[in-house]
């Protein structure tokens, strides 16, 4: 209940997270430059976006749940058995074709993500604890099933494609790298994102809905079909994502990817998406994986040991989502709610 | 009385005869006829359970009537079948907590009905922004399409909502409660704005609490009790004595309080030159022991931000606190509640209960330190003790302490809520609006445990939107504005007129 020129002071916070965020971006970069010069090089940065691809994709997909006023941390499970099915597939019938391989694991995390979509709208249970169980549930069937068996010796289309490159360079060793086509996947992607939160009809419903659920029942939208969208564009692109990671790996461990939940939600949530839904951008989604990238990098740079990795991811999300609370609680007090007790 | 009015019916916006609605074995409704003009404003009022938001239900589309209802718009006979129905025929609801989407646009949220469309376009930000400022523009409102809507002032929020259902072709506005969070000066914006609407033949049906301002904007209004309509008056037929005598079939006498001479009391707090950067500046005043001390000004005069810094949660740059006759550093509400000040924010006076709980576990919720034995245990003894004690020394009819609260009347409830507090024996009890979108009848008996508690020799700090509530209940009054103290009025001294005319200036 303070003087309504307070509610101004905030405004363009999208901008501000992705503002800040590349701030940061900039200044660890120069510190990371200074410790070790090799940090600055594009050999160096094209490495660090190619091996973050994965997370990358799944970290927008977990932005549009977010945004949707959902989580979804299933996405490890969807992605492994849409990779070991796609697996399974090529190995057995040594189909020697990337565009089939990749086609495979879509259809494979839309399926699971509708699942998803479907418990969360009908059970009306809070979608943690529904993703929770799914991850479980699908994870068990995948181990129930493989047998923890890992896929390897895909056909030579396969292995040609992860090492495409957009264009490529020679470093002054010599040695040859060059701009994956992952990354450009990935950016593809991201604009994609982009264009649906924000020219198509469908993104706008996801905001309204992670704005006001019952405001958006009350004003006649779909709310299953929206959230059925929004799971089982998380489910695609786990899907995606798998491809890309059982690319890079060459190889298909059934137990590799669950369990890395948090770094993707910490990316989402570090580029401006909020737990409690409405906000988040593909720009912010972006960064955020990007300066988690560079924090790894930077990490390895300095020969951390890697369970400082651990610690740091484990402060990042801690931060992330405190800032997230903070800023929320902050707005409750700007619009005169102040809590007592 | 004009239950009917003579009109050929092709006149008539709305039209529903014979509409019922039964949950079950209880009856909502019962056979009500209703009828609204093309550019009317018509008040809707009733106390809670009266039948009145199973009516806007029905004419929205949420739930069906029972067989034997006939509503006719524009002259057609229509089935209203779900909320798209009503869209349809131009009937939208703008509820009280204004159902907007916080994180979108203006512009958005005034042409939300687009994104329903069947044709899936992509979205064109310059003709949605274009489109939502041709709305604004005609109907004469000046906010910023591009601002989110959680930046705007309620009021602004208010008419987004209302341009959101002109746009989406409203015929027919039902305004649920819309004034509960609005100032006086923005209660007049609103109001002209309606009548702005009304001129170009759109019907608003206004639902609302406070009475006057029903008396004030509507043509017509019509009165609710226990399901069943009691009639539709002309304005000019009723006053607000009436109308809250039509609704309550109780005559209720909301007479001022007697005159207590308090010159003798004690003095328990005395506030000197507080100021706090932004909220308020250079506040002083005493408060004596057993005193209503009214605190009347507008939603952002800083009367919350001073509760709050009694309360300890909202800390002074500069000025003096003495609780009795002893400066006091009062920095967490902590240290408050140990002084025996008590906050109790906006509805949480009647709404303190836990309907389904216990009497017990009712009463012994805010003292619950005091009844712990060794490792952290409630004492089960001691918590009976303390209840059965506070059920008698207070009154309250029930068989037994541990029968839930739901099981009591309203006016035994209200007791479990006085005696809770008194439990903590505080000094000095502020009270955030507690009459705050409450009926008639609640009102007054929130009013009445207001002067018990005072009798009880309790101070009370009473901040309040209306001149007529402090008026009649409190001892002193102090009108607050932009920060400051602007007046300082014993009831019998100044009049309804003068306070409002004080805080509008």
């Amino acid at each position: 209940m303070i003087g309504r020129e307070a509610y101004l002071v905030n405004k363009k916070i999208f901008q501000q997270t992705e503002f800040y965020l590349g701030i940061i971006i900039v200044a660890l970069s120069f510190f990371l430059t200074l410790i070790n010069p090799k940090f600055l090089t594009l050999e160096n940065w094209f490495d660090m976006l190619r091996s973050n691809t994965f997370l990358g994709i799944l970290a927008l997909g977990e932005l549009v749940v977010l945004i949707s006023g959902g989580i979804d941390v299933s996405f490890t499970a969807t992605a492994t058995i849409a990779q070991y099915i796609m697996g399974l597939i090529i190995t057995t019938y040594y189909i020697d074709n990337v565009l089939v391989a990749f086609l495979i694991p879509i259809p494979i995390g839309i399926a699971l993500g509708a699942i998803n979509g479907v418990l969360v709208y009908y059970t009306k249970v809070h979608p943690v604890i529904i993703t929770i169980s799914t991850l479980n549930a699908f994870f068990g069937f995948l181990m129930f099933f493989s047998g923890g068996k890992w896929i390897y010796n895909f056909p030579p289309s396969f292995r040609s494609f992860s090492r495409l490159q957009v264009f490529s360079l020679v470093n002054a060793r010599g040695v040859q790298y060059g701009f994956s086509i992952f990354i450009l996947l990935w950016i593809i992607l991201a604009i994609f994102t982009w264009m649906i939160l924000k020219y198509f009809p469908i993104g706008r419903k996801i905001y309204a809905v992670g704005g006001n659920l019952e405001a958006a029942r009350r004003a006649g939208f779909n709310i299953f079909r929206i959230q059925l969208f929004v799971y089982c564009f998380m489910g695609a692109l786990a899907g995606l994502a798998s491809f890309v990671n059982a690319s890079l790996n060459q190889m298909i461990q059934p137990n590799s990817l669950v369990g890395g939940e948090l770094d993707i939600l910490a990316a989402a949530i570090l580029g401006g998406a909020s737990v409690f839904g409405g906000s988040g951008s593909a720009g912010g989604a972006f960064l955020g994986v990007l300066l988690i990238a560079i924090i790894k990098n930077g990490l390895i740079l300095m020969k951390a040991s890697a369970y400082w990795h651990e610690v740091i991811m484990g402060a990042i999300i801690v931060a992330a989502a405190g800032i997230s609370a903070y800023q929320q609680k902050a707005k409750a007090k700007r619009e005169g709610e102040i809590l007592v007790q | 009385m004009s239950q009917k009015i003579e009109e050929t019916p092709k006149k008539f916006y709305l039209v529903l005869q014979n509409v019922s609605k039964r949950y079950g074995g209880v009856v909502a409704l019962e056979g009500v006829d209703f009828t609204i003009f093309p550019g009317e404003v018509h008040g809707l009022v009733g106390e809670n359970g009266s039948g009145k938001s199973t009516l806007v239900k029905i004419i929205t589309g949420v739930v069906r009537p029972e067989k034997g209802a006939e509503i006719e718009v524009n002259g057609q006979k229509v089935e209203i079948n779900n909320p798209f129905d009503a869209f349809r025929l131009g009937i939208h609801v703008v509820h009280q907590d204004l159902s907007l989407f916080p994180n979108l646009s203006v512009a958005e949220n005034i042409l939300s009905h687009r994104y329903l469309e069947k044709t899936q376009k992509l979205i064109n930000w310059r003709d949605l922004k274009a489109e939502a400022t041709r709305v604004m523009d005609r109907l004469g409102v000046d906010i910023d399409p591009e601002t989110e809507v959680n930046h705007l002032s309620v009021a602004d929020q208010q008419l987004v909502a209302i341009l959101r259902a002109i746009a989406s072709e409203a015929r027919l506005i039902i305004l649920d409660e819309p004034t509960s969070s609005l100032t006086r000066r923005e209660v007049n914006r609103l109001f002209a704005f309606i009548h702005e609407l009304q001129a170009r033949n759109i019907s608003f049906l206004f639902i609302s609490h406070r009475l006057d301002e029903v008396l004030e904007i509507s043509e017509r209004v019509t009165v609710f009790r226990d399901g069943k309509k009691i009639g539709t008056f002309q304005q000019k037929e009723l006053d607000k004595k009436r109308l809250s005598f039509l609704m309550t079939g109780k005559e209720i006498s909301s007479r001022p309080s007697s005159v207590r001479d308090l010159s003798q009391k004690e003095e328990i707090m005395r506030v000197e030159n507080l100021t706090k950067k932004g909220h308020y500046e250079k506040v002083s005043f005493s408060l004596y022991q057993g005193e209503i001390l009214g605190l009347i000004g507008p939603r952002g005069s800083g009367r919350t931000e001073l509760a709050l810094t009694i309360f300890g949660l909202n800390p002074p740059d500069e000025g003096k606190i003495y609780f009795e006759g002893q400066s006091q550093m009062i920095d967490s509400n902590q240290v408050a509640i140990n002084l025996g000040i008590g906050y109790v924010p906006e509805n949480r006076l009647i709404q303190g209960l836990v309907l389904d709980h216990s009497v017990e576990d009712n009463l012994v919720i805010t003292v619950l330190c005091q009844i712990i034995k060794g490792m952290g245990l409630v004492d089960l003894q001691k918590k009976k003790a303390v209840a059965e004690k506070a059920v008698q020394e207070f009154n309250i009819k029930t068989e037994s302490v541990e029968l839930p609260v739901k099981t009591l009347s309203g006016g035994n409830q209200q007791k479990v809520v006085l005696a809770k507090w008194i439990l903590t024996s505080p000094r000095l009890l502020i009270l955030d609006t507690p009459t705050h979108g409450v009926d008639v009848a609640a009102k007054e008996s929130i009013y009445q445990s207001i002067r018990e508690l005072s009798q009880r020799n309790l101070s009370l700090i009473f901040i309040s939107d209306e001149e007529i509530e402090v008026l009649n209940n409190c001892d002193r009054i102090l009108v607050m504005k932009n920060g400051q103290i602007v007046g300082e009025f014993f009831p019998s001294e100044t009049s309804e007129e003068e306070l409002r005319k004080i805080i509008l200036q």
